[in-house]
């Protein structure tokens, strides 16, 4: 087994545990090393407690795990509460000027540094503690300082660069005095230059750019609001409208108003937002107007754990709103698959002119991972039957024409010669309300003819399949908890079982034949996931009529971990 | 230049004989006709009501939307693309009931487009309930005791938001609603139109507004004034209903959201390419 380290960082809101995590992370990922980290944090702004817990390894890790082998403490709660579980001599790293009436567990290897002293001396704010305390770190396990100074040069302005470089360079000095024994060290193994350390919703934000999104309208909402926040960030430099509206509900009709006028538009909330937005998403799939909604999950009911991790509205995602008409849910599994399947999402949107929702959740969108970096020029922009130019003809242009895909062709207002008429109300080809039983039914079955077209788009990669040929036991899940069934899945491989897994992507339509010979000589089925209800496993059981062995649930607000999975099955860790 | 006839369509009209919507359907013809606008370069955006069938009635390019979401939808569709003339048409129901959390934020952001409000101060559509203009006491089918909330005065409230251009028409004075509309659709931001207008099946004000009303312009209203508009615009209350101004209330220019957004400006966003090059922002995650 190689390196695998866990370290957990933590203090109060407000003490940069975030920013702390974020650049320890890169700085091992600058070394050739893989991190996946996940910020743990209550909704508050300032005080609670505010954990990030960093898990470096030499192998391929995507998932968290249990455990803490490394601590850095901002103040005694910190120390007190987490000291404990720090493994037998493993460093735990504290601001000995703010740790009064704890102390380190007498087994661990403790690295007091004076932070709050030094930070008073460089005349600087206290959030730079955070910066000794990371360069004690690295100095008790030995690694390059250097990275991690180049991970500060590139995120910080020169003057809080300096006095953050300084203070990291102080603890790296004294901690390196008495550094840990040689197999508890962490080492460089060479810079990979072709991977990032990057979040789902940073992912999402950037696959959607490169797939051409020029609107993005959007309320705040945890935790979809880091979207929001990046593309307002780049929004200058990438030439796009960003528009902070007055409600969800604003949100969805705003980007359906930009993407009726032809620009791929988008909006991005979570679960309450979402429901705000339910209305408006029935408007895209009645009036066949393009339209991306990002929901990252967070646990409900009603305003629930805002801070925290959920896979509790896959089925809310793929039902919302009265009526019947077509739609397509993506759940991409890491930022690397995020970026991808934005892009695609806008395709999707606009070839079948329908609204597309990706579905993530805040692990996935707020957790940092090691992927490798997206490749831009792998996206490909199909607008679909977009008429251009002038409307020529043969006769009045109609907006909704019934054909046999059931696609009509798209002419956007301003088209010459074309008078786009779109309609909430069931209306006729042309967009004039109308309510004869013939035209309803035409219509209805018009639209529901394009979810053929779609799932047709998406066959063969709509499923992940991995794993045994012939297997004792199948792992199903979707989205965020691939990294944690994965894991699983090679400690059972290691003791000789034979495993598959099956990881939906796509989640409607459904990709019900897939699903059938993927599943089917599949042993034992589990199905994985981040809710109580094991909504994925009720989906398959309705679309297929394959019913699941064994769940493995949880909903608590975390993430799972491989640990989790091999519990939750029976299994020792 | 299109013609009011050409403006109009082949659907049939189901709006009741004698409808306020009438005049406004008729007024609107008129003024896309002189301002020479081309048919597809006009966007009328409308809710849910009686007036909301009037996007079918004109060839014109059209979204008929949920109840209360003609502003934000509107928006979305300026923004995206600035050379479209874009219109909102609502009902009282549908711009202050549901829908008025939009409209504080229409006049804060100032886009370019009008927003024209049916106010008849009822719901038709639905036979027959009160809406928030519904007057006090008023007797109705969702308030068979009489209304118990007072009415909001949409002028002043939207004055009080910062709309840049303020106005009240009445469809029983066909010339001067097209002589207000016309007003609205120059303005350059966000543009809103309070018409007063009878529902003849549900509550039949002809009799009553003809009385009432007068033209702010033949009384010397300076609409420069916001101060004075906010007083002509409670004069029905003050007056106890003996004077209604109709007009333009107030008028200033200020630059519109597009103007303060300078990425935007140039090139629109319908005419940018379907691509964003992220090469340079990914490689800060390395």
């Amino acid at each position: 087994m190689g390196m695998d380290l866990n370290v957990l960082i933590g203090g109060e809101a407000g003490d940069g545990v975030r920013q702390a995590g974020y650049l320890l992370g890169k700085a091992f990922v600058r070394g050739g090393l893989t991190v996946v980290s996940v910020f743990d944090y209550p909704s508050l702004i300032r005080g609670g407690r505010n954990l990030h817990l960093v898990r470096v390894s030499d192998s391929e890790v995507s998932a968290p795990r249990r455990g803490v082998d490394a601590l850095v403490a901002l103040n005694g709660d910190i120390l007190g509460s987490f000291g404990g579980e720090v493994r037998p001599g493993g460093p735990v790293v504290f601001d000995s000027d703010a740790s009064a009436g704890a102390e380190p567990p007498g087994r661990a290897a403790a690295y007091p540094i004076p932070a709050t002293s030094w930070a008073r001396e460089a005349g600087a704010r206290r959030v730079v503690r955070n910066s000794a305390a990371l360069g004690a770190l690295l100095g008790a396990l030995g690694y390059d300082l250097d990275l991690l100074l180049s991970v500060m040069g590139d995120e910080f302005p020169p003057e809080v660069y300096r006095v953050n470089a300084a203070l990291a360079r102080r603890g790296y000095e004294l901690a390196a005095r008495n550094p840990l024994p040689e197999g508890m060290r962490v080492e460089p193994v060479g810079g990979r230059g072709d991977r990032v350390l990057i979040t789902g919703n940073e992912a999402c934000a950037l696959g959607a750019l490169a797939g051409g999104m020029r609107f993005y309208a959007a309320y705040p909402m945890t935790p979809a609001s880091p979207i929001l926040h990046y593309l307002a960030g780049v929004q200058r430099e990438a030439g796009i409208g960003v528009v902070q509206t007055e409600s969800e509900i604003a949100a969805v009709v705003m980007a359906t108003g930009a993407a009726y006028a032809g620009v791929r538009a988008a909006t991005g909330t979570s679960g309450g937002g979402f429901s705000l937005m339910v209305e408006g998403l029935g408007q895209a799939g009645a009036t066949e107007t393009p339209l991306v909604i990002f929901l990252v999950q967070r646990p409900g009911p009603s305003t629930g754990l805002p801070t925290y991790t959920s896979q509790g509205d896959l089925l809310f995602a793929i039902t919302a709103s009265q009526g019947e008409f077509p739609r397509a849910v993506l759940a991409p599994a890491d930022p690397e698959e995020a970026f991808y399947l934005s892009a695609e999402a806008f395709n999707i949107a606009e070839r079948f002119q329908i609204p597309v929702i990706v579905i993530t959740d805040k692990h996935l969108a707020e957790s940092y991972f090691t992927v490798r970096a997206p490749d831009p020029s792998r996206v490909e922009v199909d607008r679909g039957e977009l008429i251009s130019g002038e409307w020529r003809g043969p006769g009045e242009y109609l907006r909704y024409a019934l054909t046999e895909s059931g696609i009509s062709p798209r002419a956007l207002p301003g088209t010459r010669g074309a008078i786009v008429k779109q309609n909430s109300s069931e209306h006729n080809e042309r967009g004039w309300a109308e309510e004869n039983p013939d035209t309803a039914r035409a219509m209805t079955e018009k639209r529901l003819r394009k979810l053929l077209g779609v799932r047709e788009a998406l066959r063969g990669r709509s499923l992940e399949v991995v794993g045994d040929p012939d297997p004792e036991v199948t792992l199903v899940g979707w989205g965020s908890t691939r990294g944690a069934v994965l894991e699983a899945a090679a400690r059972l491989r290691e003791r000789g079982r034979r495993v598959r897994f099956v990881r939906f992507v796509v989640l409607w339509p459904f990709p019900s034949e897939e699903a059938q010979r993927a599943l089917s000589n599949a042993g034992e089925i589990y199905s994985v996931e981040n809710n109580a209800t094991g909504q994925l496993a009720r989906l398959l059981r309705m679309e297929t009529g394959i019913g699941v062995d064994g769940t493995v649930l949880r909903y608590d607000g975390r993430p799972i971990t491989h640990e989790d999975v091999l519990e939750g099955m029976g299994e020792a860790i | 230049m299109v013609s009011v006839a050409e403006l109009g369509t082949a659907k049939k009209n189901t709006w009741c004989p004698g409808c306020g919507n009438f005049a406004v359907l008729q007024a609107f013809k008129s003024v896309v006709s002189r301002l020479g606008l081309e048919p597809w370069e006009v966007v009328v955006v409308t809710g849910i009501g009686c007036h909301g069938k009037i996007g079918d009635y004109l060839a014109l390019n059209s979204f008929h939307t949920i109840h209360g979401r003609v502003l934000p939808l509107a928006t979305g569709i300026k923004l995206a693309n600035p050379r479209l003339t874009v219109v909102g048409f609502a009902g009282d129901g549908d711009a202050y009931a549901i829908g008025i959390g939009h409209l504080p934020h229409a006049a804060r952001r100032n886009v370019d487009l009008t927003y024209v409000v049916h106010d008849n101060k009822v719901f038709g559509l639905t036979t027959g309930q009160a809406t928030p203009t519904t007057p006090l006491g008023m007797r109705t089918r969702s308030t068979p005791f009489g209304t118990p909330e007072e009415p909001i005065n949409p002028i002043a409230a939207v004055l009080a938001m910062g709309a840049t251009f303020v106005a009240r028409a009445f469809s029983g004075d066909l010339r001067h609603l097209e002589e207000v509309l016309e007003r609205a659709l120059r303005h350059r931001g966000f543009a809103f139109v309070d018409v007063l207008q009878p529902c003849y099946t549900f509550y039949d004000t002809y009799g009553y507004y003809r009385e009432r009303v007068y033209k702010l312009e033949d009384d010397g209203h300076d609409p420069s004034d916001w101060n004075e508009a906010m007083r002509r615009a409670r004069e029905e209350e003050v007056t106890g209903g003996e004077r209604i101004p109709i007009g333009v209330f107030y008028q200033v220019d200020r630059p519109t959201l597009l103007d303060r957004l300078p990425h935007l400006s140039g090139v629109p966003l319908v005419d940018r390419p379907p691509r964003v090059d992220v090469a340079g922002l990914l490689e800060r995650f390395r």
